[in-house]
């Protein structure tokens, strides 16, 4: 038995004419306009490169949100500090029973107040007094340390920047804010670059810390909301300055724009899902009856091959 | 910042907000010309078909 | 031993039969193919060979070339538009091939591989933008590593290292890409290209 013809997936023999078509030529035309195209655009326009932003860079034009930052990484409110796998202990985004940050584990351990405050600070040799101050913090009971934190974040509202000096009008936290302001002050002479990077390696490719720690701050975000590349404001397709950006990716960025997606804890894995599921009905629309039938509803091809329906009638 | 192109795109990019919807210029430009590209290669004819009536 | 048996035979003769040289090279084509949509593919193509050979330059001169040299910046440019212009040509292809329905007759694994190159591509670009080494790559692998993060492939593939993020960019990725366009483009050799959408046959 003959099986129905299914105009959505068969195709009759082709029993028509063929014609001469140059294939190579074809190639090759299409690869000198190609390479026009793209020397012209280059010529004209060039490419964004906006300087990256060292963490000098960032304590020298914003001593305080660096200062901030850097506390909150010692009494662990950061961003990092708190962030849960693949970082440190913490919570993790669920897709529906999928726990999948954490069930991968601590792969890239980070541990935000020993690698970002005391560590760095370590390093700094011949400073008795922060010598002194990082033997106090470190054999204090937590107890002791919560209080200090405690007057520390109270009196952070009037932080300011004055004489290369953190000044916090406080006398209750201990050693904190000796060890915040020189840790600034190492930031703003640009060695607290050198040690995150340099740590573990003299040649270094691994900026994993560097930029944790800023983005663990309001600096960069600022800069980025000028250059309007925030998530909020569909950044994933920008591009720095009035270049085009990923375009294409328009339909990952939309999902982060509108409810549910906008206001879930659970977002980037929600529209990974939705991208995977999208995608697959992109990859299996030559097999889903309905979505398989839209180009023949659309009509589009009777444009395409009208020289070919017209010879036919 | 090496000079590197004759009208370089460094400005600040203008950004066309409607709704929830937030598009630069630049992204917008290439989308328009996508779609009219894709027009004009359905619409216009292609060269070449009269002389391969003869073949 | 039996020459006909050897397996470099018996691949030879299946390749020849498979994809025999007047189907590789074609030097005729259906009469249907008249149409600019066709031009899309090719042009997806020219825009990758410029893409890699851009790219291969850029490697010549190394991860920082492009941020202190006036031509090194340049061939970025180059490097940068090619991109754009290979995305361009590879979506108005991919509406155009949707337009004709081109999975018919045989050809969905066509259509699949077409969007599977077209996935892969995407990452490749993203994993570019991460390699840049300057405020976009800070901001985007900041912003990305969530997304990343909260699908449990951050702690393999991770975006805040450059060195690695240039790895996938100029090695793994490509070579992803390239296999996979290859095996499209050898597809569309051996099946033709599609022929008009018929509503109903002729008995």
């Amino acid at each position: 038995m003959k099986r129905r013809y299914r105009p959505d997936v068969d195709v009759p023999e082709w029993t028509g004419g063929h014609y001469p078509y140059d294939i190579l030529k074809e190639g090759t035309i299409a690869l000198v306009v190609v390479l026009l195209i793209t020397v012209t655009l280059s010529i004209f326009f060039g490419s964004p490169d906006e300087p990256a932003i060292t963490i000098k860079a960032w304590s020298t034009a914003a001593p305080i949100d660096y200062a901030q930052t850097a506390f909150s990484e010692l009494n662990g409110t950061s961003g990092t500090a708190s962030y849960g796998a693949p970082y440190n202990q913490g919570d993790s985004q669920r897709l529906g029973p999928l726990q999948l940050e954490k069930w991968m584990g601590v792969r890239i351990p980070i541990n935000a107040a020993q690698d970002f405050v005391l560590g760095p600070l370590q390093s700094l040799p011949g400073q008795p007094a922060l010598t002194s101050a990082l033997h106090t913090f470190q054999t204090a009971s937590d107890a002791t340390r919560n209080a200090w934190f405690d007057a520390y974040t109270k009196a952070e509202a009037t932080m300011s920047f004055a004489k290369d000096q953190v000044v916090v009008p406080t006398t209750a936290a201990g050693p904190v804010p000796l060890m915040i302001n020189d840790l600034t002050a190492m930031a703003r002479s640009g060695a607290l670059d050198q040690a995150l990077l340099t740590r573990n390696s003299f040649y270094t490719t691994n900026y994993t810390q560097t930029l944790l720690l800023l983005s663990d701050g309001t600096y960069l975000a600022n800069v980025a909301q000028q250059q309007h590349l925030l998530g909020t404001q569909w950044g994933m397709m920008n591009e720095t300055g009035s270049y085009p950006g990923q375009a294409w990716l328009w339909l990952y960025t939309l999902w982060y724009q509108v409810p549910p997606y906008s206001q879930s804890s659970n977002g980037d894995v929600e529209v990974f899902g939705t991208l995977v599921l999208l995608s697959a009905f992109l990859l299996f629309v030559p097999f889903i009856p309905g979505l398989r039938s839209v180009p023949r509803r659309l009509g589009i091809y009777k444009l395409i091959w009208r020289e070919h329906y017209r010879d036919q009638s | 910042m090496l000079v590197g192109a004759l009208f370089p795109l460094n400005h600040l990019g203008h950004y066309l907000h409607w709704h929830f919807i937030n598009v630069s210029v630049a992204n917008t430009t290439v989308m328009i010309l996508m779609i009219a590209v894709f027009v004009a290669a359905v619409a216009l004819p292609f060269p070449g078909r009269r002389e391969r009536k003869g073949k | 031993m039996n020459v006909e048996q050897q397996w470099t035979t018996r691949l030879r003769k299946r390749a020849v039969a498979t994809l025999p040289p007047q189907k590789l090279l074609p030097d005729t084509q259906p009469a249907y193919v008249s149409s600019w949509v066709y031009v899309f593919g090719v042009a997806t193509l020219a825009s990758l060979i410029i893409v890699i050979g851009t790219g291969c330059i850029l490697a010549i001169g190394g991860p920082s070339w492009w941020h202190n040299s006036s031509i090194g910046n340049f061939c970025n440019s180059l490097h940068m538009w090619s991109v754009e212009i290979f995305f361009f040509a590879m979506v108005v292809h991919l509406w155009g091939k949707f337009a004709m329905a081109a999975w018919r007759g045989g050809r969905a694994m066509t259509w699949m591989t077409g969007v599977v190159t077209f996935l892969v591509s995407i990452v490749t670009a993203f994993t570019g933008y991460l390699s840049q080494s300057n405020f976009d790559s800070q901001w985007i692998s900041t912003q990305a590593k969530d997304g990343i993060n909260a699908t449990g492939a951050g702690g393999f593939f991770n975006v805040l290292n450059m060195g690695q993020m240039l790895m996938w960019h100029i090695v793994l990725l490509p070579l992803v890409a390239v296999l996979l366009t290859v095996v499209h483009v050898v597809l569309v050799r051996i099946k033709g290209v599609v022929p008009p959408i018929e509503t109903e046959v002729a008995p």
